[in-house]
């Protein structure tokens, strides 16, 4: 049996309000928020999120591929999975790749990851989906992107949701795009797009489902597919044979937005949530084609349960206070020049200490005993000499011990809560706090860690994008 | 056991212009007008100094000790660059000592400046070298005020001083430098302030606001030394008023006190260190009696705070108790930061350790520019420096005194 061993997923914090849109452009734009993600987040933050949520629980040396499915991966050349996989503390000796160029990257990634396990050629593979999709300021799509991400570890033992078969359709169609060099998207008339392509090809994959298999609508418990709207996903649902009220997950528009290569995925995930075993799923995915699966819910689903998943992110949010805040955050402004001294960030730094930055390794010293961040030669607290073992401290939590409130730091959200952490367990962290209300901050507040870009160097120095693990208050 | 430097080095003239927002002046203006007021003050030439030490921290407008001699004209002698960020004013000064007490030179000048005023940007400029973890590590761990604000709420929190209370016993440490500094003609922000405005003030990084932080200045400081055996050859305009060198402390954290978990925040380690160093070699074993006036590194109020209690001038955890009863103040127990201090003295990076020297210089010689900040029986004076940051210091101290005591 090859499916889903485990599953996890990420919804940035913060929230911006259809409302708060609608002040701003002075029309009205419907109902519900949308997630956004944070000045320090991307779609390799958003997707070590996932990978970490769908890890608890299990050995992170047990997996033996990572596919990162996005639109939105930062680089236009080089590899992102690769980043996912440093943070995540995976194995180097394992295959990485990034599936990317169309929102159904995401069961692209499955699909090969499927039949890399059925091939024999690894045991579990890691398929997570993440986008930070822009929309252009003032379009129909402002409201309605989000930012978020879904990871499924893939298996052939303890399985908690099996895939049972699949069907694909490939179409050459024109609905949404971006072309190389262009910051925000093009779209054919939406009457067009919806009537001959959404409500088109991701039907004609389920149906061709259904034939192959000799299944109907009333088989499955649940329906989870992409669409680009409620409106469309409805429609959808309608001609397929879903009744609206009992067997379609609520998709996630009003909640989260559409989060392109991950919202399938995410709702996936929100559906796996409330699945009980033997519940018999229909997954579908949409862009350039189409790619629909049966996938059935085992026992195995009560083992994977506490999951930060769909239901804990969601609960957990920030109001943006308004779109000024927002256009900071996605970095959509012109910025006034800053005369401060550009700082650089050689990537050798980074990468002789990868271990230390990406997966957070700290040491501890064999002689006594004291765990220790960043790395060193020297013990700091008995001055033994390179006698220490390794130790992950991404996972560990800690307490509050000191903090600052900067308003004037080289940073894009102020002002900037800096702390020192006391780790559980031992050691101690400097770090920036993200993802914090400014006005509930105390000594002796537990704290988590979140892998996040850096402001040094991507824009000045270097040219490249630093990430590191930083803390904040735990999430949920 | 090494020697003491007691009494083997004299300071036999000094010249500190007055520190400001140096619009008018390049790196070469700062360090002709100190340089020539202390050789004038000593009544000695540029061309009899033998070596020189210079201290600055920023390196964007010189690099090496080339700048000194470009400037006054040195003709190939010795001179030495020292950088230990807030510390090189000191390290100059000690530098100069060393060179003198080992007799490899007779009269020397140590000249600390920092032009701040010239980045174009209200802060602080780093120096820019890479540590062992940055950009990904130590960056994130930002700037000045964030990092000894963490202490402040650290201190707070042991101490239980609410954040009111807390805030208030900072704000009177400013209240009482700006009450300094207003008198002092030298001094960069010469403006009295409240305690109401202090607390009031926007906030930088909290817990400290705009007063709480010391301003970005330009200036230098510059002392001409020879042996104290020497006096009667150079000290031709103080033949007996000269103050000698009575101790140095220097001690370099290890820097990763921040990153322990018993490092509390509400102590400088390497300012305890520095102090009993200095105090050994000066013979002081009580500081609070025997000191005339300390100047201490008070970049921030809360690092004035700390420090006082860290070279055990009063005990930790007592320094609230001393500011509220006034101790610090000029007519109080110890005066500390007579001048104004960094806080409204001003802080060119590497000419404060040498400006505080010039304090007791000063005060010793009966020469305060207003006679109501002229102290009385001035006998010892201790100069502190430090640079970094809490957990991660080099401190520099200096202490200077009368020939005779």
């Amino acid at each position: 049996m090859v499916g889903i061993v485990s599953y996890g997923a990420y919804i940035p914090i913060y929230r911006l309000s259809r409302d708060t849109l609608a002040s701003v452009w002075g029309k009205p734009l419907g109902r519900g928020e949308r997630a956004v993600a944070s000045a320090d987040e991307d779609s390799i933050t958003l997707a070590v999120e996932a990978v970490v949520d769908a890890m608890r629980g299990f050995d992170r040396a047990t997996v033996d591929g990572i596919y990162l499915a996005s639109t939105t991966t930062p680089y236009r050349e080089k590899q992102s999975a690769s980043i996912v996989r440093a943070a995540a503390d995976f194995r180097e000796d394992i295959f990485s790749a990034d599936f990317s160029n169309s929102v159904r990257s995401c069961t692209n990634a499955l699909t090969a990851a499927l039949h890399a396990i059925k091939a024999g050629e690894a045991k579990r593979v890691m398929v997570v989906a993440s986008d930070c999709r822009l929309p252009a300021p003032n379009s129909d799509f402002e409201p309605i992107f989000g930012d978020g991400s879904a990871a499924f570890l893939l298996g052939s033992s303890d399985v908690a949701v099996s895939i049972d078969g699949s069907f694909s359709v490939s179409s050459e169609f024109h609905d949404v795009w971006r072309k190389e060099g262009d910051k925000y998207h093009w779209a054919w008339e939406d009457r067009f797009i919806k009537d001959e392509g959404y409500q088109k090809i991701l039907p004609q994959a389920v149906q061709g489902l259904f034939k192959k298999f000799n299944l109907t609508a009333k088989d499955f418990a649940k329906a989870v597919f992409y669409a680009p709207d409620s409106r469309t996903h409805a429609a959808i649902a309608k001609s397929l044979g879903f009744d609206a009220k009992t067997q379609v997950q609520v998709p996630l528009f009003d909640s989260v937005g559409d989060t392109g290569t991950a919202l399938a995925p995410m709702t996936l995930v929100a559906a796996l949530e409330e699945a009980k075993a033997g519940d018999k799923i229909l997954f579908a995915s949409y862009g350039d084609g189409a790619d629909a699966y049966i996938l059935t819910v085992t026992d195995n689903i009560e083992k994977v349960r506490d999951r930060r998943g769909m239901k804990g992110h969601l609960a957990s949010k920030m109001d943006l206070a308004n779109y000024g805040v927002y256009l900071q955050m996605r970095d959509i402004m012109e910025w006034a020049p800053d005369l401060r001294p550009k700082r650089r960030s050689p990537f050798t730094f980074v990468w002789r200490d990868r271990k230390m930055f990406y997966a957070l390794y700290g040491q501890k010293c064999r002689q006594c005993s004291q765990i220790q961040y960043p790395k060193q030669r020297v013990c700091i607290y008995c001055q033994a000499r390179d006698d220490f073992e390794e130790i992950r401290l991404s996972d560990k939590q800690g307490k509050l011990f000191t903090y600052s409130i900067d308003e004037r730091a080289r940073e894009i959200i102020l002002p900037l809560v800096r702390v020192v952490v006391d780790l559980e367990g031992g050691g101690r962290y400097y770090s920036s706090l993200t993802d914090r209300d400014v006005d509930n901050i105390e000594i002796g507040m537990p704290l988590e860690f979140t892998f996040r870009l850096v402001f040094d160097g991507y824009k000045e120095g270097s040219g490249f994008r630093n990430y590191l693990w930083k803390a904040r208050p735990i999430r949920c | 056991m090494a020697e003491s430097i007691r009494d083997k080095v004299a300071i036999i003239g000094m010249g500190c212009p007055a520190w400001g927002e140096r619009w008018d002046a390049d790196i070469f203006d700062l360090i002709t007008e100190a340089s020539f007021a202390a050789f004038d003050d000593a009544g000695i030439g540029p061309n009899q100094i033998d070596a020189a030490w210079l201290g600055y921290y920023v390196n964007d407008f010189a690099t090496t000790g080339l700048v000194l001699s470009q400037t006054l004209q040195l003709q190939q002698i010795p001179i030495t660059r020292v950088e230990n960020g807030c510390a090189s004013g000191s390290e100059c000064i000690r530098g100069a000592a060393y060179g003198l007490a080992s007799k490899q030179y007779d009269l020397v000048l140590a000249l600390g400046y920092e032009k701040l005023k010239d980045t174009g940007f209200g802060g602080l400029v780093t120096s820019g070298a890479p540590g062992k973890v940055y950009p990904m590590y130590a960056a994130e761990q930002g700037a000045a005020p964030g990092r000894y604000a963490m202490a402040a709420t650290a201190y707070f929190r042991k101490y239980g001083l609410s954040k009111e209370e807390g805030k208030r016993t900072l704000a009177k440490i400013s209240v009482k430098s700006h009450r300094n500094g207003a008198r002092n003609p030298r001094a960069h922000l010469r403006r009295e302030i409240t305690v109401e405005q202090v607390m009031n003030a926007p906030i930088i990084a909290w817990p400290l606001g705009l007063f709480d932080c010391c301003g970005v200045t330009d200036g230098a400081a510059a002392a001409v030394m020879c042996r104290t055996e020497d006096v009667r050859k150079f000290a031709v305009n103080h033949p007996h008023d000269y103050i000698t060198i009575k101790g140095f402390g220097i001690a370099a954290s290890p820097g990763w006190g921040k990153e322990r978990v018993d490092y509390d925040f509400t102590y400088w380690d390497a300012t305890e260190a520095a102090a009993k160093q200095a105090f050994a070699q000066a013979g002081i074993t009580n500081p609070r009696k025997e000191l005339s006036l300390a100047e201490v590194h008070d970049c921030f109020s809360i690092a004035e705070l700390i420090g006082v209690e860290s070279m055990g001038i009063c005990g930790y955890g007592q320094g609230k108790a001393d500011v509220d009863s006034g101790a610090w103040e000029q007519e109080g127990e110890i005066p500390i930061n007579i001048s104004g201090g960094l806080k409204s003295f001003g802080h060119p990076i590497g000419a404060s350790g040498a400006r505080e020297v010039f304090e007791f210089y000063t005060q010793f010689q009966n020469r305060a520019e207003e006679p109501s900040r002229q102290l009385k029986d001035v006998k010892f004076g201790l100069a502190h420096n430090q640079g970094g940051f809490p957990g991660q210091f080099v401190c520099g101290i200096t202490i200077t005194g009368a020939p005779d005591v």
